[in-house]
This record gives C-alpha cells, structure tokens and sequence, in this order.
C-alpha cells in the first residue's frame, strides 16, 4: 500500500527516459498513459484512506545528511495528486492533436511527464530537501515548456524570466525550510509541522517564515513577482492549460496551506497573505480588463484566483479554508478547460485575439458547448461548482472581521471581472454575427476537446453532488490545512440571504463590465504608465542592473592590467603586514648600540647603494649592471656572516644571471628609459616604500622577541653523529632534507627544458641565417 | 648591526617593488630577482647574523660550537637561489620570445596580439558571410 505512494514517481521517470526513444505522434500517447495511471493509483490510495489518516511511506534516506526522503498522501496532497495527473492526462491527449506534425512534440511530451513527475513528487514530498528538488525541477521543466519556440526571442525572454523568478524564489525557500529543519533537528515536514511551539519560539521563526512566503509569492506569482504568469503565455497553449492555470503556479498556494498550520495563528502570516492576496488578485482583474489576447486574458484571470486563495489561506477562521479549496477545485476545472478552448479557437481560426472574433457557435457547436458550461462554472452559476466556491467565498469573509467590508469589495471587483472574462469566452465568441477569421473555423478532433467537456461537464458534476465533493474532497483537505479535522457540508441552495445578493451584485458588476468591455478595453490599454512602472519594468532593470554591476565590478577587479594586479597585490601586502603589526602591538624600535657595528656594514651600503642605483639607472642596461651590484653585495654580505657555501652559490648565480640578461638584451631596447609617468612614479614610489618600510618593521619586530634556537641546535649536534658530515649546511641539504632538494633539482631541470624549448626555434633561425 | 642590515633590506624591498610596477618586462624581471634578494636577505637576518665563522664542526668536537653561525637559514637561502635563478631564466626567455614574435616586452601593448588571435578560436562563419568576404 505504502509503495504504491512511490509507484507514480517511478512512472513518470522511466515514461520520461523511454519518451525520449518515440517518435512524435505516439510520445503524448505514453504521457497520457502514465497519466491515466497514475490517477488511478492516487484514486486507489484514496479511497483507502479513510478519516483523513495520511499515508506515509519512507524512501531512499540519506541519513550522513540529514535526509529523511520520506512520501506523505493526505486530503490536501491527494486533492492537488488527482487534479495534476487528471488534467494532465487530457493535457498530453490535447497536446497530441493540437501540435500534430511538430517534429518536436517528443521533447514536449517528455517534458511535460517530467513536469508532471515532478509537480506530484512536489505534492506528496514530507521531507523539505526532496521537496526542494521537486520544486526546482517544476521551474527547470517549465523553462523548458515556456521556451518551448526557442526560435522566438519573446519566447526565450519568457521561458528565462519564469525560471530567475521561480528558481530564485525556489532558493529563498530553500533558506526558510532549512531554518526549520536547523530549529526543530528534523527534515520531515509532518514532524516540523507538529513540533509548532518550538518552530515559532526559535529566534528565526519570522525569518524562515517570511522566506518561505516569498518562495511560494514566486511560484504562484504574488504581488510583486506576477508579472512572469502572463509573460509565460508565450508557451504553447496545452503547456499554458497545464502549468499556468491548473498546476505550476498553484504550487505556491499548496506550499502554504501546507504551512498553515504553522503558522495561522500569527497575525504577520494573516496580514500578509491577506493582503498581498487581494492586491494580487485586484491588480490581475484590472490587468485582465485591458488585454485582447484570449490566453493573456486567462493568464490575469489566474492571478485573481491565485491572489484570491493566497487571501483565503490567510483569513484563518475554518471556513474560509472551505470555501479555498472549492474554489481551488473549481477554479483547476474550468480553467484548465477555458485555456484548452482558447488554444482551441486560435488553433482553428488562426487568431486569438478577442475583438476580431465572434460567432463561431455554428462553425463549432462541440466547442461552444463546452465554453458555455467551463464559462458558467467561472462565472459562479447554479448549479456548477463554481458557484459552490464563490458563495463560500462571500460567507466566509463575512465572519472576516473589521476588514470585511474592504476584502468584500475587493472580490465583488475581483469575481466581476471573472463573469465578464466567462461571457467574453462564452458569448463574445461564440454568439452574435460571425466575423472573418484568418482560417475557416471547424470544429477540432475529439483528443483535443476530449479534455474541455470532461473539465466542464465535472465542474457541473461537482455542483450537482456538493455533499459528496465536501465529504471526499473539500473536507479532508481542508482539515489538512487547519491541522484539524473538517467537516465540508456543501449544498448549493443557502436560501435568499445576503450571500445570494452578493452573488447577483457580482453577475451585475459582471454584465456590466462585459457590456463595456470594448470600451473599458482601449482605455485601460491606452494608460501607458501602467507599462511604464509595472513590475514587468522593474524586473528588466533589474536585469540590466546586474548586467551592469557585473561589467563595473569586472573592470574593476580583473582589468587585464599586469601593474594593476600588481599594485594590488604589494599594496595589500604591505598593508596586512603594517595593520597586523600595528593591531598587535608589534612595532618595536630597538636602540642602537654603535659598538656592534663593524666593517662589515659596508655589505649593507652596497646592498642599500646598489638597489637605489638600480631605481634610478636611465638605461635598461644601467638597472642591470647595478642590480648586478646588489647580487655581489649580498654574496659579500654572506661571507661576512659564515655563510661560505651560500656566498659562492650566489657568486656563481649572479654572474650567470648578468651574462644571460646581457646575451639575451642584445635583442631589446636597452637605451630604453623607464617611461612611467609622473603621477605613476609617485604612485609606485608610495607603494613601493610603503612596502620597504612595511618589511624593516617586520624584521625588527621578528628581531626584538627571542632567539629560538633549538632546531638550529639540533641540525649542529646531529650533524656529525647522525649523517656524518661536518659541514653543517651541507648536511641538511643532502641529507636531512634530501627529498626538498631533489624537488630543487627536478624544478631546475623542467627550467633547463622550458628555456631549451623556447630557445631552440631561435638557434635554428639563427643557424640558418 | 642587525637594525643597520633591516633598514638595508627595507630599501632593497621598496627599490624591487618599484622595479617590479615598471611598465616594461625587462625591469620586471630585475625587480623579482631584487625581490627574491631581499626575501633570501630577510630569512637570514631573521635567523640572526653576527658570528663570522662557518657552520662547520670542528676536526676535534662532535657538535657544532656556539660561535658557529646558524646553519639552517643558509640551507633554505642556498634552495632559495637555486630556484629563483632557475624561474628567472625562464622568464628571461619568454620575455626575449615576446620581444621576438610579439615585436615588444611591454604587457600593455600585448593585448592587441591577443585581440588577432582571438578570431581563429571562434567557430567556423557561415557560408553565406565567407562569401560576402570574398
């Protein structure tokens, strides 16, 4: 039984890699196949689970992090399970016929079933990282399907805002589910969800929350991210049914009434969700009031319901929470179908634009039909479901409180709008004089409204038998949401009261606004400010804002200017060395005792004498000839203090290094004077003495603590005992640290080779010549 | 002694540094050999100077005698040499090589050199471009 919670996540992975190897006219068939089936297990599992006890099922933990990979079913998941896998059934049998002869209906069919994949792994997940994945794998899936005409730039525009704003909201979720599961020591959501007390004393709980807020605001395009809905219409039409009206974007809305029982008691959850809700929902009926486009139109109506049920989960009282997931049911039915008609007009008349068409009831009857029932239901008539939701909207603001009236008015725009949307879909199309379309207009094949009339014909099923849907689908869901058990007694008659005259105050707000749609229209869309400062403005500046701090910041720090990598780098040097020095108190001046100086300070005058020559030689071959001096200055200065062997090698080195600068400046302009300007020698003069200071500090604040000497002692007493040899120096090197100098060896000779290398072409030319 | 040797190794630090910003390679290549001095210089100060005698055990004794000099930042600095004689030379050679293909050492004019290859990375233009260019 449990097992079974798994079985359709396994379908749609190895649907989705076997999809891949079909040819373009059977894909869709196995996406509907997988579909149907999947239904049938999530209705199984259902039936069998009854008093609302959720079934859980335990898989692939990873214990070393902390995830538990645990699959929950309850009323709420079970709802959004059978919703996605019913429609999407219909979905890829609409797919099927209405992108026939697309040669790349494959990849469309593949990934919807990962999408589908993903939104029921998303529904059923109880562990917040599976959750996580799921939910980043509906935004990736959904790129793919927005993106779908690639060819198109609009498209690509489209299918990359959804994803930065879905994906990004995603990682903002990620930031809040993981604060729960650092505060309450467990990654199950169930069990997050029952240790309430402990989540929202933690000193991150208003964090976490308001994290996870904006990650469910992104996907189910709240205020300020819902600009990203309409934009992704650019999707084809079974994509747009499917993920923009049905599924996807009610993601957000599943996530928190999953939280609600966290949090419904906190007043900032409630005025958030409240009133971001109805800002959402208001601002998509006054947007969808200025389109002409028939999916754009849906696509703000969408917001509304969105914004709507964003509220509703906030108003926290039980009804309210009825009253959502009816309209949440309703509202899945008959949009899903009217983004199905509006794919189907603009599939057969080649337009979708809603003031070049009309009449098309005798050229299309079958799909008239199906309009007229999905547009009663969205209108909220009796007796379809629609309805059922409205009413219980009205009802349960009533016991709203103070902030009734104001949420009241905002739904009686909100609902009006619907009713004028429903009558612009059902009569402005459909009824009245036919006007001339682009393509002859016919009715389509049965694969394609196969989906509209089942959608519309259960959103009249599920009017007719109210009790059973309260009792079976709206109750136990709704208890999933509350935390507690519900019971939905839904019936369509409440008798003359005031919820009834609200219902006809919004079917006239609604005629009206219908009757002077293709006025209201133009003048809407005539506000060219609405354009101007939209969110949709603010997200494109946002983008070249990005773009630009990247350009600013990457001239900045990587110019591809050697000397300013360079200057960086000492000044940061000299910098760390003086600051740590100066934090630490390690500045030391020891005082100068004249009797230890000797003859052999005349070392260090032609170390110091020979550097500042080499600063201020005019030729190249003056800076090399003095930094000459300061090799055999330094060679002095080893003899002078016991360092034979070390004074030889750096005789030996030094002339090597001045013959080969020598040979090789031959070929270079050494009369060249160093040709910094002013302002740059004082610049790397500053830099450069802030150093040199920064290094004597160093060594007299390394000179003033104590000699440490122990290793020192050891290398003189082991010397002889222990590797045989007298000189000292020599025996570390060949012995003590024998393997440092093999590495020496083996670096130099790689050397010898590179210079062989680089110089060999050079011989050879000059042998030739 | 040891405070004459830090302000020496101070002006031989700032004198590298300075060599090391010029513009061209050349004085870039003197300034990290000076830099490599100064660093060798630094290690042996800070394992402190003064005696004159070699760190070498005498025929008669089994360890080294007080008076020696410390021998373990001569066996550092000894490496040390090696291997920056060894970079220097190669460095060298890739600056005659720029002078030599490139025409100059100076690192600011080399990006124009960088911005002619640059067209042969990119993939093959289309049919009808290869045709405007004929």
């Amino acid at each position: 039984m449990t097992h079974l919670l798994a079985l359709p996540l396994l379908m749609g992975i190895v649907a989705s890699l076997a999809g891949t190897r079909l040819p373009p006219r059977h894909a869709p068939l196995l996406g509907a196949a997988v579909a149907a089936a999947c239904f049938a297990a999530y209705g199984f599992l259902g039936l069998g689970m009854a008093d609302g006890v959720a079934v859980e099922a335990a898989f692939w933990s990873v214990p070393a992090l902390g995830i538990g990979g645990g699959l929950r079913l309850d009323g709420l998941g079970l709802v959004f399970a059978l919703l996605i896998s019913g429609i999407g059934f219909f979905i890829f049998l609409y797919a099927h016929r209405y992108l026939e002869g697309d040669k790349r209906l494959t990849r469309l069919s593949v990934m919807l079933t990962l999408f589908m994949t993903a939104m029921l792994g998303a529904v059923t997940a109880d562990d917040v990282i599976v959750l996580f994945i799921f939910w980043e794998m509906t935004s990736l899936t959904s790129f793919f399907l927005v993106g779908y005409d690639h060819e198109k730039p609009g498209a690509r525009q489209a299918a990359l805002q959804a994803l930065l704003v879905t994906a990004g909201g995603g990682l903002v979720l990620l930031a809040g589910l993981l604060m729960l599961t650092v505060a309450t020591g467990t990654s199950s959501l169930s069990a997050i969800i029952a240790m309430r007390d402990i989540v929202l004393t933690d000193p991150t709980a208003t964090a976490a929350m308001l994290l996870i807020i904006v990650g469910c605001f992104t996907k189910s395009a709240q205020i300020p991210f819902h600009f990203w809905l309409p934009n992704a219409m650019a999707a084809p039409t079974p994509v747009s049914a499917y993920l923009h009206s049905a599924t996807m974007v009610k993601l957000g809305i599943y996530l928190l009434a999953r939280m609600n029982p966290l949090y419904q008691d906190e007043a900032l959850w409630q005025s958030i969700l409240t009133w971001f809700g109805l800002g959402t929902a208001a601002l998509g009926a006054l947007l969808a009031l200025r389109e002409t486009d028939l999916k754009r139109i849906l696509a703000y109506t969408t917001l509304t319901a969105l914004g709507t049920l964003t509220l509703l989960i906030g108003a926290a009282p039980t009804l309210t929470l009825t009253a959502a997931m009816a309209f949440l049911v309703a509202h899945a039915l008959y949009k899903a179908a009217m983004f199905m008609i509006a794919g189907i007009v603009d599939h057969e008349t080649g337009t979708r634009d809603a003031r070049a068409l009309g009449g098309l009831r005798k050229a299309m009857p079958a799909t008239a039909i199906a309009t007229v029932l999905a547009a009663l239901s969205m209108a909220g008539l009796p007796p379809f479901i629609g309805f059922l939701g409205k009413e219980l909207i009205y009802e349960s603001l009533l016991e709203a409180g103070p902030a009734a009236l104001l949420l009241i008015a905002g739904m009686l725009f909100v609902n009006g709008v619907n009713v004028a949307v429903a009558g612009l879909m059902a009569i402005r199309l459909f009824f009245g004089g036919q006007r001339p379309t682009p393509a002859r207009p016919h009715d389509p094949p049965a694969g394609m409204l196969a989906g509209p009339w089942t959608l519309a014909a259960l959103g009249l099923a599920g009017g007719l038998l109210s009790g059973a849907v309260g009792l079976w689908i709206v109750g136990p869901s709704a208890g999933a949401i509350l935390g507690a058990p519900v019971t939905a007694d839904l019936y369509l008659w409440h008798g003359f009261n005031l919820v009834l005259g609200l219902s006809g105050l919004t079917l006239a707000t609604g005629g009206a606004l219908y009757l002077g749609w293709p006025r209201i229209q133009p003048w809407l869309a005539g506000i060219a400010a609405i354009d101007r400062f939209g969110a949709n403005a603010g997200y494109e500046k946002g983008l070249a804002g990005i773009i630009r701090l990247s350009e600013v910041s990457t001239a900045l720090i990587q110019h591809g200017d050697l000397r300013g990598y360079l200057r960086t780098l000492f000044l940061v040097t000299a910098a760390g060395l003086l600051l740590t020095l100066l934090l630490r108190d390690g500045f030391a001046l020891p005082g100068f005792d004249s009797g230890t100086v000797d003859i052999r300070a005349l070392a260090f005058l032609g170390i110091a004498g020979g550097a500042l020559a080499t600063v201020f030689a005019r030729t190249l071959f003056g800076a090399v000839v003095c930094s000459g001096l300061v090799g055999f200055a330094t060679a002095l200065a080893f003899l002078f203090f016991g360092a034979p062997d070390v004074a030889f090698t750096q005789f030996a080195v030094e002339t090597l290094l001045v013959a080969i600068l020598a040979f090789a400046l031959v070929k270079m302009p050494i009369r060249r004077a160093d040709d910094r300007t002013a302002r740059d020698r004082v610049k790397d003069g500053g830099i450069a003495i802030a150093s040199g200071v920064a290094v004597t500090a160093l060594l007299l604040a390394v000179l003033a603590t104590p000699f440490d000497s122990r290793l020192s002692d050891w290398f003189g007493n082991a010397s002889l005992t222990d590797a045989f040899g007298r000189n000292v120096v020599n025996v570390i090197l060949v012995d003590f640290r024998a393997l440092d100098t093999l590495g020496e060896i083996t670096v130099l000779a790689i050397a010898a080779f590179a210079v062989l290398a680089l110089l060999r072409p050079m011989l050879q030319e000059t042998r030739k010549s | 002694m040891e405070s004459l040797f830090a302000i020496a190794i101070g002006i031989l630090t700032a004198a590298a540094v300075y060599m090391f910003l010029a513009r061209d390679l050349p004085r870039v290549l003197i300034g990290f050999i000076m830099l490599g001095t100064a660093v060798n210089m630094l290690i042996l100060a800070a394992g402190r100077i003064g005696s004159i005698v070699p760190a070498l055990v005498a025929g008669n004794e089994s360890a080294l005698t007080a008076a020696a000099a410390n021998p373990l930042p001569q066996a550092l600095i000894l490496t040390a040499i090696v291997i920056g004689f060894g970079l220097a030379a190669f460095a060298l050679m890739l600056i005659v090589k720029s002078q030599r293909i490139l025409g100059t050492v100076m690192p600011e004019e080399m990006q124009e050199a960088e911005g002619d290859v640059a067209p042969q990375a990119l993939p093959a233009p289309a049919p009808a471009r290869r045709k405007d260019a004929a």
